[in-house]
């Protein structure tokens, strides 16, 4: 997918599939600090009233100063103070509850985030693996960060501004409404206008907006392809098709960005347009009401206020919306995401003995990742304690399927699975995982110091640990990194592909687990490297169980059995020369290896 | 920043000129109005007729409509010139990144350089656009406004200057807080997803040593780090807008109140009472913008410094004028040839001297880091040798037309790259005149005729973008055929094989020995079977030729050879090949 900025304005809006289930679930969140929002809500609502009439009192003074000009007085500067100061104190008042609110609001939301977050990251360690090869990581990443910081940032806005635009509207209608009736119906006439300029502007904005995310989307799309294939563009002399192609894509692009930016740029000159005929039209009418006498300046003056708080709730209305409709929406990701069925919980399980030998059996084992799509089919093979299995096979033919079955990462269809004669289904999951040391393909490591990595869970001294990392062959480099056993392990640190591969070796070992899983693919390495690897490999071996997913001829020549693997199903199985002998499937693999 | 304003052109100049002009005129336009309002109150005083008020209000509707017009206007203009701008900026870049050779790209990494194209060109024109309506509007808006005070009142202006200091010291000190704690939450979020990447990465590992609980706890640790950074940073940001309104506020009371008195003394109209509160609002907004500006800069600065890097590369790899047509004997030849990266003080390549005839097969084995691709990315002029020559049939490298030098090599990348299209369309960029017979043969050669047949639409596959919906294998045979079908006289394998399972890669092997048996070709390789066949055989080490020969000599006196062709396959084996 080409990266694509995140775009936020009247274009942006996402839609629940359903509204009403993802604000339930959201506001089983909120339930917990439902008195610290009301009592949030309660101070804006107080907020907004005493700006209401401070603004109503600030034109008494207005009056006071008319009055005296027009009966020649002097002003009664006493009554001016008296009231300057009841105004002063409601604006700082204002000030106060108006933070208090925020410094809630935001606590609250914040905590929601992280609670969701919390609850992903536990999801995470119980939806059985079979879930995640449906679903990208980018996807879950996405849920972690953006959506739940869609709903951080939205959610305190939106319930302050619902509660804050509602008191703001009514009160004005009210405070209006008490100064001239006339003049409050000419406000509530440009209601229909904003809304009708409002639709119009953001329905002609949105396919400009649409236009804009396609046009950039294939931009980016034909960057990232260009750059990622440079060496290809270079070699083929392909600068000038990729260039010229570019350049529709770019105006494409102008055209549709210099109007989605024209049209959404208008919405708040026109609204202001609106806003000012109102001005206007409020001053006209005053002035006459007030020569003739029955209104006076100052009640223009607040009128005037009033006018232009009351249009700001009216064009808040589109991205209150907006703003609600993406937090529903990144809610109901969150939500299905958490809703998942989780991998059952095991129950009557087994104790492990003591001393596990490490016999293995299968029996009958049928599987499939789709339960109608079996792979494996009705397989069995008896494996001794202490004997080594070698799987080999084309990519693709499900090796790792196999270790994954082993391991209990995914419940077979039918058939069993002992070790020592106990069914790895009567047993715990995590024995079963106890049971085993694992070396994979992917070198996976953490970001935590070298230690951490290579003691992962198990209790061990240093003395120990530093004795099996010399037996491992990774002391040596480990203490040639800056900070030895101690750096921390990072993206950016140049471990190479094949020190990690050695690391992961080692904290195997160090788990000593009775029975082991190895992937031999070491292709990122080179050659001298790779022997380095393949000692420890082999040391690791040494009188444990294995299961091994060979690329070496020495480990599949000495193993005990051979599985062959052939599109998911295990087609020979037997030792190196009886499958020789047999002439199927391993002896063409075998024979075009190694021969001319 | 400023570098890349001169990729506006004339005519958005002349644009941003007319927009300048716009502005000062609904600067004007806006500030008038409320001056109408003094009239108006003054008329109220005077007790004039409602025609009057009406011919007044007539004006003030008139001069609200022309501003509005304006305004629209210079939105019109802005538009279009941060997206023109956008629009020239990101073909100048691509146009840059183009031109790169290997060594300027391995500079900046591929990753980097997509960023650089997309996101922080959006950026620079959504700060653009943005920067042209407020950074002309504010200051203009604000002389106008505070031109318009000054006449009336010098205590009021007063009032108001006290209301902008506080303003300022306002936003000054929620920054000083706020600014240093960005970078923090920066780091908490890309912690927050490292973690996240590492749990959902790890899955298997974390479930097969027990270990979700440590997960969880690392996780909990950040998310908690990360909601109470939040807190406190939204809690601090929070005060920025409720003390604002304060501010302003007050300084409408302080203007009524102030304003009463002044009345009282007879030096003020009651009329400026009401406007003036308007000006002052526009004078604190005005402040109020250019402080934001001051916040969004920055940010767009970062994005123009990543974009001005690029332009700013020079590219080393120049095309020279030689041009050459193709002929049927590609020669190599390396002579004492040298490669260093820049600033590096160590050769990547050392002394490199050998020559490939018309025909031959040379293969390059060694250990990851010993120069091999290097060495073959020389002759396309990838990089280009800091000593020595590198000459294609009896021409240096460096004097030939780059397109006339490249049209000579049919090269297979490590990484197959195919472009999203028909299969049809890849073959016809490697060679735009080909015959749907040549495009058949190539596949052929290339072992790949068997499944385009079975593909649904043949050559007119659609290929997705990374060519996802074929298998690694595919690509690569498709990459192949490209290669061949250009008729190079040079082909270059850079490592290409590996992706073949080992029945394939014989049977290309010797396909494309029989069938192209006058094209001089390389081969990078890494499994001893591939190249075990070459008429010559270079054996590198950290840099320098260490053995050449065939598989027969070196396995009798190369010992680095030996060790890696032992390491691939078992003794008996190697003798009886």
């Amino acid at each position: 997918m080409p990266r694509q900025p995140r775009m936020m304005g009247p274009g942006g809006v996402e839609k629940a599939k359903d509204f009403k289930k993802s604000f339930k679930h959201l506001f089983s969140y909120i339930k917990p600090y439902l008195l610290s929002i009301i009592l949030a809500l309660t101070m804006t609502t107080i907020a907004t009233v005493l700006v209401l009439v401070a603004t109503r009192m600030l034109g008494n003074i207005t009056s006071e100063i008319q009055l005296a000009l027009k009966n020649n007085r002097d002003i009664d500067l006493k009554k001016i103070s008296s009231i300057g100061i009841i105004i002063g104190c409601f604006y700082v008042i204002n000030f106060v509850f108006h933070y208090i609110q925020n410094f809630i609001m935001t606590g609250v939301s914040q905590k929601v985030a992280y609670k969701m977050r919390q609850e992903i990251s536990i999801k995470i360690n119980k939806l059985p693996l079979k879930y995640y090869d449906g679903d990208s990581i980018g996807n879950i990443l996405s849920r972690i960060t953006n959506d739940a910081d869609t709903i951080s940032s939205n959610l305190s806005n939106v319930i302050n501004q619902i509660f804050h635009s509602l008191a703001m509207l009514l009160g004005t209608i009210v405070m209006m409404f008490t100064i001239n009736v006339p003049m409050t119906f000419i406000v509530f006439a440009s209601i229909p206008l904003s809304a009708l300029i409002m639709v119009s502007i953001v329905k002609g904005s949105q396919k400009y907006f649409r236009l804009q995310q396609n046009a950039l989307g294939a931009v980016n799309g034909q960057i990232e392809e260009m750059f990622t294939n440079h060496t290809v563009v270079k070699a083929y002399s392909l600068e000038k098709k990729s260039l010229k192609q570019f350049d529709g894509l770019n105006q494409t692009l102008y055209v549709s960005a210099w109007k989605s930016q024209f049209f959404s740029g208008i919405i708040h000159p026109m609204m202001n347009f609106v806003g000012n005929l109102c001005y206007v039209f409020v001053a006209i009418i005053g002035g006459i009401f007030a020569i003739k006498g029955s209104l006076l300046i100052g009640d223009i003056q607040s009128f005037i206020t009033y006018t232009k708080q009351f249009n700001q709730p009216i064009s808040q209305l589109s991205s209150i919306s907006s703003s609600l409709q993406n937090m529903v929406a990144a809610n109901e990701r969150i939500m299905e995401f958490l809703q998942e069925e989780e991998e059952p919980v095991d129950t009557d399980t087994v104790e492990l003995p003591n001393k596990i030998k490490g016999d293995v059996e299968f029996t009958n084992v049928c599987f499939g990742y789709d339960p109608d799509k079996e792979i494996i089919h009705n397989f069995s093979a008896s494996i001794k304690a202490g004997q080594k299995v070698a799987i080999v096979g084309p990519t693709g033919s499900g090796k790792t399927t196999l270790v994954s079955l082993l391991m209990r990462f995914y419940q077979i269809n039918s058939g069993d699975i002992t070790i020592d004669g106990t069914s790895i289904y009567k047993m715990k999951k995590s024995d079963v995982h106890s049971l085993f040391g694992m070396v994979l393909q992917d070198t996976w490591l953490f970001n935590g110091t070298v230690r951490e990595n290579l003691t992962y869970g198990a209790d061990i001294s240093n003395e120990k640990l530093e004795e099996i990392c010399k037996k491992a062959k990774v002391d040596h480099f480990i203490k040639s990194f800056p900070g030895g056993y101690d750096m921390v392990i990072t993206e950016e640190n140049a471990i190479s592909q094949g020190q990690k591969q050695l690391l992961t070796i080692a904290r195997a070992m160090i788990q000593n687990n009775p029975m082991l899983i190895l992937d031999e693919a070491t292709s990122n390495v080179d050659t001298r490297t790779e022997e380095i690897i393949q000692q420890a490999m082999d040391k690791l071996t040494e009188g444990r169980t294995s299961f091994v997913i060979a690329h070496r001829l020495s480990t599949i020549k000495n193993a005990d059995l051979i599985l062959v693997l052939k599109d998911g199903n295990i087609i020979e199985q037997g030792n190196h020369e009886e499958l020789l002998k047999a002439n199927g499937f391993y002896a063409t693999l075998y024979n075009s290896q190694f021969t001319k | 920043m400023l570098k890349l304003l001169k990729y506006f052109k004339p005519i958005e100049w002349l644009m941003i000129v007319l927009t300048v002009g716009l502005v000062v005129l609904q600067v004007e336009l806006t500030l008038t109005i409320p001056e109408y309002l003094e009239d108006i109150i003054a008329l109220i005083g005077q007790s004039a007729t409602s025609g009057e008020i009406w011919k007044v209000g007539g004006i003030m509707i008139g001069l609200a409509a022309c501003e509005v017009v304006v305004i629209i206007a210079i939105n019109y203009l802005t538009s279009h010139v941060g997206a023109g701008l956008a629009r020239t900026i990101r073909r100048k870049v691509f146009g840059q990144v183009e031109d790169f050779s290997m060594q300027e790209i391995s500079k900046f990494s591929t990753s980097s350089l997509i960023t650089r194209c997309t996101n922080d060109i959006s950026q620079i024109q959504m700060i653009i656009t943005m920067c042209l309506r407020m950074l002309i509007t504010a200051p203009i808006m604000g002389i106008g406004a505070i031109f318009k005070i000054f006449n009336k009142s010098k205590e009021l202006s007063l009032a108001t200057m006290v209301a902008i200091f506080v303003l300022i010291i306002l936003i000054i000190t929620v920054n000083i807080i706020v600014v240093p704690k960005f970078k923090l939450l920066q780091k908490s979020t890309d912690d927050l997803n490292m973690i996240t990447r590492e749990n959902l990465s790890g899955l298997k590992v974390i479930r097969a040593f027990n270990t979700e609980d440590i997960q969880e706890e690392k996780f909990d640790k950040i998310n908690k780090r990360n909601a109470n950074l939040n807190i406190f940073v939204n809690r601090v940001m929070s005060l920025l807008f409720p003390g604002m309104n304060m501010i302003m506020n007050l300084l409408t009371l302080c203007i009524v109140w102030i304003g009463s008195i002044l009345v009282n003394k007879g030096t003020l109209e009651i009329g400026i009472l009401l406007s003036f509160s308007q000006y002052a609002m526009h004078v604190l907004f005005s402040f109020l913008m250019l402080s934001m500006m001051f916040i969004m800069i920055p940010r767009a600065m970062v994005s123009a410094g990543r974009i001005n890097e690029v332009i700013a590369t020079p590219i080393i790899i120049k095309s020279s004028t030689t041009t050459s047509t193709k002929t049927n004997n590609g020669t190599i030849k390396f002579d004492n040839v040298s490669f260093a990266y820049p600033k590096s003080q160590e050769n990547v390549l050392d002394k490199i001297d050998f020559e490939a005839k018309p025909g031959e097969i040379v293969a390059f084995i060694g250990s990851t880091g010993s120069g091999k691709s290097t060495l073959i990315n020389l002759i396309p002029r990838f990089f280009d040798a800091t000593e020595g020559n590198v000459l294609v049939d009896g021409v240096n490298v460096k004097d030939y037309k780059l397109s006339s030098l490249r049209n000579k090599i049919g090269y297979v990348p490590q990484k197959t790259l195919l472009f999203s299209g028909t299969i049809r369309d890849n073959l016809l960029d490697s060679n735009p005149n080909a015959t749907e017979e040549e495009m058949w043969k190539a596949l052929e050669i290339a072992q790949a005729k068997e499944f385009v047949q079975n593909l649904e639409g043949g050559l007119d596959f659609v290929l997705s973008q990374g060519a996802t919906n074929v298998s690694g294998g595919q690509k690569q045979r498709l990459s192949i055929a490209r290669a061949i079908i250009r008729h190079p006289e040079i082909l270059i394998f850079d490592d290409s094989f590996s992706a073949l399972d080992y029945k394939t890669d014989q049977l290309l092997r010797t396909t494309l020995a029989k069938e192209l048996n006058h094209i001089t070709t390389l081969i990078v390789g890494q499994r001893i079977g591939t190249i075990m066949n070459a008429d010559k055989i270079i054996v590198l080490d950290e840099g320098k030729i260490v053995g050449m020969g065939t598989h027969k000599e070196l396995m009798k006196n190369c010992p680095i050879y030996q060790e890696i062709a032992y390491s691939q396959l078992s003794k008996e084996e190697l003798e009886n090949a």
